[in-house]
């Protein structure tokens, strides 16, 4: 048994405007999804309504996992799967990278089995591995947007749910960087994890499905 | 099967994330202060400096004071977690965000009603309280900023998607702490005119038992609202 993410005819209307519609897909373990499009064809709407966080659509959602079966979107059991990154990226500028990532822990847990808390050593060593280290006690506000994207993606060297989100992870970031995350990404699909992104740059190690939403604009029309 | 931090772990996740963030913004914690402080200074200047005339006053002063100093700290109770995605996170997190609510309007209270009813035997002193109104002063004060803070933050959750929301937080607000303003300053003026307020501040302690319970069930449900957009 695998993990499974299910979309049935997921159509998306905002302010009487058809974003997409009919959208059917299924992603499950090992799969990376790139979703594609031009600005403003509902990449961030399809990502919130994926983690359950906006309601403005019809159609259904369903997560499969093994050992729950079939889990509503939005309901406990998902979150306990989960880990998003937004177009937000939860970080708060008057804290220190250790403190915000404390933080995030301190809510959602590695999400692995029943273990609940993660230790600051743990934190700082993912902290190295996105390349703060020495930052650890910097308030954010001192950094670089790119620094500050990297604490929010610190939370990926930690967190084993098994369904990724992630709306526009590589803005800001460095070459080197997308180089490490994309092998990041690897490794959780190697685990049998599902990574589902947008983004506007080509990714050149991890080979994704591209899941084009201009395809799904013309049946809305 | 995989479990998140009990409820206990995230309330303690997010209190210390509050106490730090209200400690490292120490001016926000001190501008209602400010404010208060000025006001009661400039009562005696402005309309009398009798002692008589400022007793009269001095209730109704220092609780309707007390109202808008909260009122003015409100709008940033949710707005910047808003804006960061710190709200989406802890939505997306699986906790149960009565929880988390429950944590930020404490560190709220903490921070704007607690240091107020601290001062407020000062703020009695310079408004001529006569001496058997402070221990209700404290006392209602104590127990009404708690609901001041909690009202507050159903609010403060319903307009969090508004660029400016502040106008529209008071008017939804102000009449929800009528009540609070007239139990508060009933309990110092019945103390004053010889009586007991043991009735307004039972009263007052009801309010805050019974917003307690619903307001953050009423400001979790606005702010997953306020998300969906």
């Amino acid at each position: 048994m695998t993990y499974a993410l299910t979309l049935n005819n997921i159509t998306c209307e905002r302010d009487d405007r058809v974003l997409f519609s009919q959208l059917t897909a299924t992603f499950s373990s090992g799969d990376m999804v790139q979703v594609v499009g031009p600005n403003g064809a509902g990449k961030t709407s399809l990502l919130k309504i994926l983690t359950g966080l906006s309601h403005h659509y019809s159609g259904d959602l369903v997560w499969r996992d093994p050992s729950l079966g079939d889990c509503k979107i939005p309901s406990y059991d998902f979150y306990t799967s989960l880990l998003f990154l937004g177009h937000a990226i939860g970080v708060n500028s008057s804290l220190t990278p250790l403190e915000n990532v404390s933080w995030y822990f301190g809510l959602h847990g590695p999400k692995e089995g029943k273990k609940t808390s993660v230790s600051s050593a743990e934190i700082i060593e993912a902290l190295d591995k996105v390349g703060l280290a020495g930052y650890e006690d910097i308030p954010c506000y001192q950094m670089s947007a790119g620094q500050q994207r990297r604490v929010a993606l610190a939370r990926l060297y930690l967190s084993k749910a098994p369904l990724w989100v992630l709306d526009e992870p590589f803005t800001a970031i460095d070459k080197q960087g997308v180089h490490e995350l994309e092998q990041c990404f690897n490794a959780h699909r190697e685990r049998g994890g599902i990574v589902i992104l947008t983004t506007h740059q080509s990714m050149h190690e991890s080979n994704p499905v591209i899941l084009d939403l201009a395809d799904y604009i013309e049946a809305a029309q | 099967m995989r479990s998140i931090p009990s409820f206990g772990q995230a309330f303690i996740a997010t209190l210390k994330r509050e106490m730090v963030m209200g400690f490292r913004n120490r001016g926000d914690i001190a501008n209602p202060l400010i404010f208060l402080l000025s006001v009661i200074v400039f009562v005696p200047l402005g309309i009398s400096s009798e002692t008589a005339v400022l007793a009269r006053l001095a209730p109704g002063m220092i609780w309707i004071l007390a109202l808008l100093a909260t009122l003015l700290s409100l709008d940033r109770l949710f707005q910047s977690d808003f804006d960061d995605g710190s709200l989406e996170q802890s939505i997306v997190s699986g906790q149960s965000l009565y929880v988390l609510v429950v944590a930020k309007v404490l560190v709220h209270w903490l921070i704007t009603g607690l240091p107020l009813t601290l001062l407020s035997p000062v703020l009695g002193m310079m408004m001529a309280l006569p001496e058997n109104g402070y221990w209700p002063l404290f006392l209602s004060l104590m127990l009404g900023t708690g609901t001041l803070s909690l009202i507050g933050a159903i609010g403060a959750a319903l307009t969090v998607a508004l660029r400016r929301g502040g106008l529209l937080l008071s008017l939804i607000i102000m009449p929800l702490y009528i009540p609070v303003l007239v139990f508060g300053a009933g309990a110092v003026n019945s103390a004053i005119e010889g009586g007991s307020s043991f009735a307004q501040i039972s009263m007052l302690g009801g309010f805050v038992l019974l917003s307690f319970v619903l307001a953050p069930l009423a400001a979790a449900g606005a702010l997953r609202v306020g998300v969906n957009t």
